[in-house]
């Protein structure tokens, strides 16, 4: 059998790393991805690991390429992407690229800051050559007043006194100030400096049409011009606290028209200069970033390649007085010989002269799950995964779940167009698996399709196959061979048919049906060649008849299916070398099983060979018949409950072997079991020394070296075994294997023994029960597609006419909106959802433990993809 | 009738033949296994399917019951 039948043989092996050479071999192996490391300091501190501060430096590395990750995004700049996949760089090499992280981060961060004051210059510049264009208005205004109205208003003459009295004395009691607030705040503004200075203030604001940026947030802001006019110092404090309130940027603005005009034009001036500065400052800002956009996806992985590194160095156990790093791993045997290789390829890269040891060590705990997987089997491999990962080394349903699952699918789904639509969906998946495998589907329902697009492949090929057999094509039925049945056979006469609107074909009569009446064993019928004859979709009795079909179907396939479970079961005991559990648990399970439910299909089988429409008045009920065996009641022919000659006898037989099997399965395991504890407690009694002795002959030869077995003479490329592992205390190892073994606890064994019979034999009737969801889920999906048909596009063909063709277009969109949404989409994930119940429960109860762990190596290709945290 | 054991021969035959014949004639490569094992039990899980199918129709123990309209095209068209 191929690799999936079980996982991967693994071997816990000891690395001995010089420390020099630590981090090079450490990179190696990581590219190589096939080992997966223990912590040999669980009890430490994430903080007092070695290397802590390595890792702190690849953090703050990290946190500077996020930095300027974000100034990237912020400038719209692409990140080039070569799919390039650079190596780990040595540790010296790290100083550099921090220098180099450095320098860029200082250098955007001077940019920024130097953008930022000079965008809050260019502000500034702006707004006072707002003020003074706008406030040239207001003394205009002021002026053209003067000119007009001599003494109408208070406010007229307090302009007049300002334009007249200010301009000719410094010594006035008027003062204004001028500046910029926000538009939202001016009513606010307004009325805050009404109340407060007693009416005594006067204000005149203006529109800025120009929007401007704010420098800190980027958000675009209105603002307006506005002066205000006061008399005396009390006023004026007044007025500047409440504009400080109001955050209204204060400008000073000169009197005189010359002044303002002189002003304005250096301001110009400025605005230019600065203009052109912050372009520069731009230009120079994408320069930096466009270099950085070419190296930064190299820099990431580089990066995250060192941390994983140090975090696995962090793993390891320091000997500082050997300068030597022992670390611990988990790898696949057949993989030992690329390993080593990595290895010494790591030491050579570093320089180092003495070389990298690597040893198997034996171990009692139990190795992680490795099961190799391609594109094809990991969708399978996931969903057996998703219940429980197996055990080590125990059988694997995955490589027969690719073939059953979608089996049973599509028992539930079968329907040539549905399996048609199907199929074309998952070939649409399958062909363009490339595209998505370099960029994957933001959606997270289509990733979920598209990492089981193999799985829906299969479920569609099966699907039309089970369509094919039940006759259905979007409900209708094909007629390939010609139907079995006959009608005008029957001779109805005109009468007859006048007389009632529905008339049932009787097969009794001859020529009816093609090959009856003679009855087995010298004839039988000759019904329809390959699937459910196409009659039945006109026939009025089509349910109730194929009910009977679909339910012994699922009990038959039912039974098959667990059969099987039991067959994988005997393999893990072979592999085991559990005999006690075969004996004693897992015959009287298989023959229980066979006398129950294979008796019910050998009936099956029996009654639709033999039984037929002559004698169909005597055809006694299969499921009453098996009620009554256990019941002990005797069938007759007279009471229509017999099927064969002698059947009283067989059935007693079966009943009283199937009644044995429940002790064999009770009792038997738990008295060997303690049969044995009896033994063995007796030849303890006798002996005196205890069977593991730390100074034993057995371990001459060796030398304790860093509390672990070593062979005294060995070179690098021995692969030696050894006796404990590094993880076991010293001290305790002289204790006796009572640690090692459980206490024998009669009562636990029986208890638990009573419950896994009582379990088995309730499942034997609850689980083909179970299987009866076939019938169930087949029944609605027919169902289903002939409302569908018969209520909507049904509808659409019955019109006549120019309008049928309107009609039909319309409708179809509705039918196959319906037929996507309801049949595949619903029906679909639904079927989905039970097959995937009946493998995870009926099938592997009987076989599979699935309390394993998975293998997860130190691989930079799964971290750099995000797909491991460390 | 003959008819029926020559129907159950020719299509038990087939899937014998993809059943027991495609297993070893598949290229060699390292997933061999994973496709015998989907090649047997495709064929195992078909023809069950056919032969329960097949079987339930042998002797059917009621016929069709067919509307009046139905009998006519039927006794016409087949």
């Amino acid at each position: 059998m191929g690799s999936l039948f079980r996982s991967e043989e693994m071997c816990l092996a000891q690395l001995y790393l010089q420390s020099e050479a630590a981090f090079a071999c450490v990179s190696e192996l990581g590219e190589l991805g096939l080992a997966q490391f223990r912590d040999l300091n669980p009890n430490v501190n994430a903080f007092q690991r070695k290397f802590v501060n390595e890792v702190r430096r690849c953090d703050e590395m990290e946190r500077k390429l996020r930095f300027l990750e974000r100034e990237l995004k912020k400038d719209k700049i692409p990140i080039l992407d070569t799919g390039d996949d650079p190596v780990a760089p040595p540790p010296r090499e790290m100083i550099g690229l921090e220098a180099k992280f450095e320098k860029l981060e200082n250098e955007m961060k001077e940019v920024n800051t130097n953008q930022e004051a000079l965008k809050r210059n260019f502000l500034e510049l702006t707004e006072l050559k707002h003020i003074l264009r706008k406030t040239q208005s207001f003394f205009e205004e002021a002026a053209m007043y003067h000119g007009n109205q001599p003494s109408e208003t208070n406010q007229a003459e307090e302009e007049n006194l300002l334009v007249n009295d200010y301009a000719k004395t410094p010594y006035t009691k008027l003062g204004f100030v001028a500046g910029v607030i926000l538009r939202e705040k001016v009513p606010a503004f307004e009325r805050v400096l009404w109340r407060a200075c007693r009416g005594n203030v006067f204000l005149r604001h203006a529109e800025i049409e120009t929007t401007f940026e704010d420098p800190h947030t980027g958000d675009t802001v209105n603002k307006c011009v506005f002066i205000i006019f006061f008399q005396g110092d009390q006023l004026k404090t007044r007025v500047k606290k409440i504009c400080e309130g109001f955050r209204a940027t204060l400008y000073p603005c000169p009197e005189t028209p010359q002044e303002r005009r002189e002003i304005a034009i250096g301001v110009m001036t400025r605005i230019e200069d600065l203009q052109t500065v912050l372009n520069q400052t731009e230009d120079h800002r994408k320069i930096v970033l466009s270099q950085v956009a070419l190296d930064i996806r190299v820099w990431f992985i580089k990066v995250r390649k060192i941390k994983a590194i140090y975090h696995t160095l962090n793993l390891f156990n320091v000997n500082i007085a050997e300068k030597c790093l022992i670390a611990e791993c988990w790898c696949p045997v057949v993989e030992i010989d690329r390993i080593q290789f990595a290895l010494r390829k790591g030491t050579e890269l570093s320089g180092s002269s003495v070389p990298s040891i690597m040893q198997r060590m034996n171990t009692k705990e139990a190795p992680p799950t490795y099961n190799r997987t391609d594109k094809f089997t990991q969708g399978f491999q996931a969903i057996i995964d998703a219940f429980g990962i197996a055990n080590y080394r125990e059988v694997n349903p995955a490589p027969f779940t690719i073939i059953t699952f979608p089996f049973l699918f599509a028992v539930m789904f079968g329907d040539i167009g549905h399996g048609i639509l199907m199929f074309l969906f998952a070939l649409y998946l399958v062909l363009s698996e490339k595209k998505y495998l370099a960029k994957r589907p933001e959606n997270e329902i289509f990733e979920m399709m598209f990492d089981g697009r193999y799985l829906i492949l299969l479920m569609g090929i099966f699907s039309m196959y089970t369509g094919f057999l039940y006759n259905e094509c979007f409900s209708r039925s094909i007629n390939v061979f010609g139907s079995a049945w006959n009608v005008n056979a029957m001779n109805y006469t005109n009468t007859t048919l006048q007389a009632s609107g529905t008339l049932t074909l009787n097969p009794n009569v001859y020529g009816v049906f093609r090959g009856t009446p003679i009855m087995y064993p010298n004839g039988t019928g000759d019904p329809y060649p390959y699937g459910i004859d196409p009659i039945w979709q006109s026939a009025g009795n089509k349910i109730s008849v194929q009910n009977s079909y679909k339910m012994k179907n699922a009990v038959i396939m039912g039974l098959l299916q667990m059969i099987f479970g039991l067959v994988l079961a005997f393999y893990n005991h072979r592999y085991n070398k559990d005999y006690l559990a075969l004996f004693c648990e897992w015959i009287p399970q298989l023959i229980f099983l066979l006398c129950l439910i294979g008796y019910l299909c050998v009936l099956i089988f029996y009654k639709w060979a033999v039984w037929n429409v002559s004698n169909s008045n005597s055809a006694p009920s299969l499921l009453i018949g098996l009620i009554n065996m256990f019941m002990f009641t005797k069938p007759t022919w007279a009471k229509k409950t017999q099927l064969y000659s002698n059947q009283n006898e067989v059935q007693i037989t079966i009943v009283i072997i199937a009644i044995l099997c429940v002790p064999w399965m009770l009792l038997t395991k738990p008295i060997i079991l303690y049969l044995r504890n009896k033994a063995k407690m007796k030849q303890l009694v006798l002996h005196v020394d205890p069977i593991y002795n730390h100074d034993s002959t057995a371990n001459m030869g060796t030398t304790r070296y860093a509390g672990v077995r070593v062979a005294v003479d060995e070179t690098s490329d021995d692969v030696a075994i050894l006796d404990h592992d590094h993880l076991d205390d010293p001290e305790t190892a002289s204790i006796t294997p009572k640690d090692e073994e459980e206490k024998f606890d009669m009562s636990e064994v029986l208890i638990y023994q009573v419950i896994h019979t009582i379990e088995y034999c309730l499942s034997c009737i609850s689980h083909t029960a179970s299987y009866l969801r076939l019938w169930a889920l087949s029944l609605a999906h027919s169902e289903l597609s002939e409302v569908l048909w018969t209520m909507v596009m049904h509808s659409g063909l019955s019109v006549k006419g120019i309008l049928g063709a309107f009609m039909s277009f319309l409708i179809f969109w509705g039918f196959a909106g319906l037929t996507v949404g309801i049949l595949l989409v619903m029906e679909g994930l639904s079927a989905f959802l039970h097959a995937l119940r009946l493998h995870w429960v009926e099938f592997q109860s009987k076989f599979y433990k699935g309390e394993g762990y998975l293998f997860t190596p130190f691989s930079f290709s799964l971290i750099v993809e995000g797909r491991v945290d460390e | 009738m003959i008819g029926a054991w020559i129907t159950i021969g020719i299509v038990t035959l087939i899937w014998a033949l993809i059943g027991g014949v495609g297993p070893f004639i598949l290229p060699k490569g390292p997933n061999r296994g994973v496709y015998q094992t989907m090649i047997v039990l495709t064929a195992v899980c078909c023809w069950l399917h056919w032969f329960i199918t097949y079987m339930s129709q042998l002797n059917p123990l009621m016929g069709p019951t067919l509307t009046r309209g139905e009998i006519y095209l039927m006794g016409w068209v087949w």
